[in-house]
């Protein structure tokens, strides 16, 4: 029973996650697809709990259900003719992309298979939090700080494109 | 006999209000028994289960109680609400069913039940359906990181603040989806409104919600409360009292941002009457109706007590601690909430996004420094 539970969850959460993927790239409603993603999403962060990652999985479902998936159903709604727009992805070129992704997915098993993991050790994993700010603050400063001033300058960028003519 | 008939529907009316005024009464005798009936119920189970599932055992007990509380909580706000309306407007409100019309919740409740579940023609029925769930789900999970009292709480998470921040915008995403599958142009308006609402005023809530973490160190919300713990008549240590001043500037940007969040008047443009019929629940009926009031009164009353939490001291209250002391505090903020509703006017929506943008944000940012100056400076 207690050695069951976690295996039950897992697998309802990885259906979820392929299933509702699944519905992202082949359905053929865009606003449908797009509110599969929150499933996709959700499952994700599930994973990241499941994985002792506590802040990670927080900060998932705040990134990309909070932010990333709201602005994609804005700009999926406002898009032109919603209502009528035929997806035809999935009729286009189906044997090239078939072969492409069966090529991808022998080469994962392969990776998969000759690889040799080595088995770690299972620690209990205390909070993450501290150490994430600790390791941010100092190891990784250079990077923390340079994707900072990347989003910076994005969001000037983004202000500076919706500005009035009149204002410039 | 003799009676006429009015009069003995007064009578039998007011007959019934006694067990619902009982219920509340013993509500809140339950509520400060709290933490004794938790620790019998953790004996019981522990004394006939093994560990885990004695642990399982309570936390769906505790599950089950605040979904209770939660679900039934609303007869009384509704009530309240329409009461608190009655009054500055210089009326008297409900009055007919049972005494001083506290009946009225259930008899709307029992009406709601009874209506017809209305799904419109062009509507998208799987998500139309589904809509009303997730904002009820995004409202009820969060509640399951509250601290009621001092180890009671459902899910003592160590980065509970941040799943509070995280797990309310599956409400937005929940509006966003009633709106479109509505197939109705003031629904799409009322839940595209709601959603740039909610997504905007998230980054002021985020900001201010981090300067009290910084003042504590941690997202655990029961190291906030212990960190308000204690000084003169239990209060001195509040985060409101704290900061020269800095955290009270906190505590009303927060205030605002919570009507804003829970779409709230004078922030109530998602749903706005004169504008949009009811916004995104425009084409609901029923019970799906129903479910949206309640995931509002729920949000309210987990921002009011998100509030209590990181700046009234949470449970350790002015001279007494406790669930009921807690109650009583969120319930206080929950009556100001209503007040401002019946006395402001609904602010434009590029009112609105000023507010938030233009005004919030920077105070948002010049608290979150001052607290991280004081911080560092041993303040």
């Amino acid at each position: 029973m207690e050695d069951l539970a976690p295996k039950i969850i897992f697998w309802v959460f990885a259906a979820l996650m392929l299933g509702s993927a699944l519905i992202v790239v082949a359905g053929k409603n865009l606003v449908r697809s797009a509110f599969a993603l929150l499933a996709t999403f959700f499952s994700v962060a599930a994973f990241y709990v499941m994985l002792g990652a506590d802040f990670l999985a927080g900060a998932q479902v705040l990134v990309y259900v909070g932010g990333i998936l709201t602005l994609i159903l804005f700009g999926v709604m406002l898009t032109n003719r919603i209502y009528s727009l035929e997806l035809n992805t999935p009729r286009f070129q189906v044997v090239p992309g078939a072969l492409v992704s069966a090529a991808i997915f022998m080469i994962l098993v392969t990776v998969v298979r000759v690889t040799p993991w080595k088995q770690a050790s299972i620690v209990e994993e205390g909070p993450t939090t501290a150490r994430i700010g600790q390791a941010l603050m100092n190891q990784y400063v250079l990077p923390f700080e340079v994707a900072s001033v990347l989003l910076l300058i994005a969001l000037l960028g983004a202000a500076m494109l919706v500005r009035r003519r009149t204002d410039l | 006999m003799g009676l006429q008939r009015p009069a003995l529907e007064a009578k039998i009316s007011n007959l019934l209000s006694i067990p619902v005024v009982a219920g509340a009464a013993g509500a809140l005798v339950v509520f400060a028994l709290l933490p004794q009936i938790a620790e019998l119920i953790r004996e019981q189970l522990s004394a006939n289960l093994s560990p885990t599932m004695a642990k399982l055992a309570a936390t769906a007990i505790g599950v089950g109680a605040v979904v209770f509380l939660i679900t039934q909580l609303p007869i009384f706000l509704i009530w309240w609400e329409r009461k608190i309306a009655a009054h500055i407007q210089d009326r008297l409100g409900p009055m007919r069913v049972g005494w001083h019309g506290v009946l009225q919740s259930f008899a709307d409740g029992m009406k709601l039940l009874f209506k017809e579940d209305i799904i419109a023609d062009g509507a998208d029925r799987f998500l139309f359906k589904l809509a009303p769930f997730l904002v009820v789900m995004g409202v009820f999970s969060a509640f399951a990181v509250l601290p009621w009292a001092d180890g009671l709480v459902i899910s003592d998470l160590n980065i509970g603040v941040l799943y509070v921040i995280a797990i309310t915008s599956f409400g937005a995403i929940g509006i966003l989806m009633a709106g479109w599958a509505s197939n109705n142009k003031y629904a799409l308006y009322g839940g595209m409104r709601s959603a740039a609402q909610m997504v905007s005023y998230e980054i002021p809530t985020a900001i201010i919600i981090l300067s009290v973490v910084v003042q504590v160190g941690s997202l655990n919300l029961q190291d906030i409360i212990a960190a308000q713990q204690g000084g003169f008549g239990d209060f001195q240590n509040w985060f409101i009292f704290r900061a020269w001043g800095l955290n009270v500037i906190g505590f009303v940007s927060f205030f605002i941002c919570g009507l804003a969040e829970t779409n709230r008047n004078p922030f109530d443009i998602p749903e706005a009457e004169s504008e949009l019929v009811a916004g995104y629940h425009t084409e609901y009926s029923g019970m799906r109706f129903a479910l949206f009031f309640l995931a509002e009164y729920g949000a309210m009353f987990f921002v009011a007590g998100v509030a209590v939490v990181l700046f009234l001291g949470g449970w350790s209250g002015p001279v007494f601690s406790g669930p009921l002391v807690f109650f009583l505090k969120i319930l206080a903020i929950v009556f100001v909430q209503m007040w401002i509703r019946w006395t402001l006017p609904r602010l434009r929506v590029d009112q609105m996004m000023a507010l938030c943008w233009k005004y919030l944000i920077p105070i948002a940012f010049v608290v979150l420094m001052g607290a991280a100056v004081l911080q560092v400076s041993g303040g």
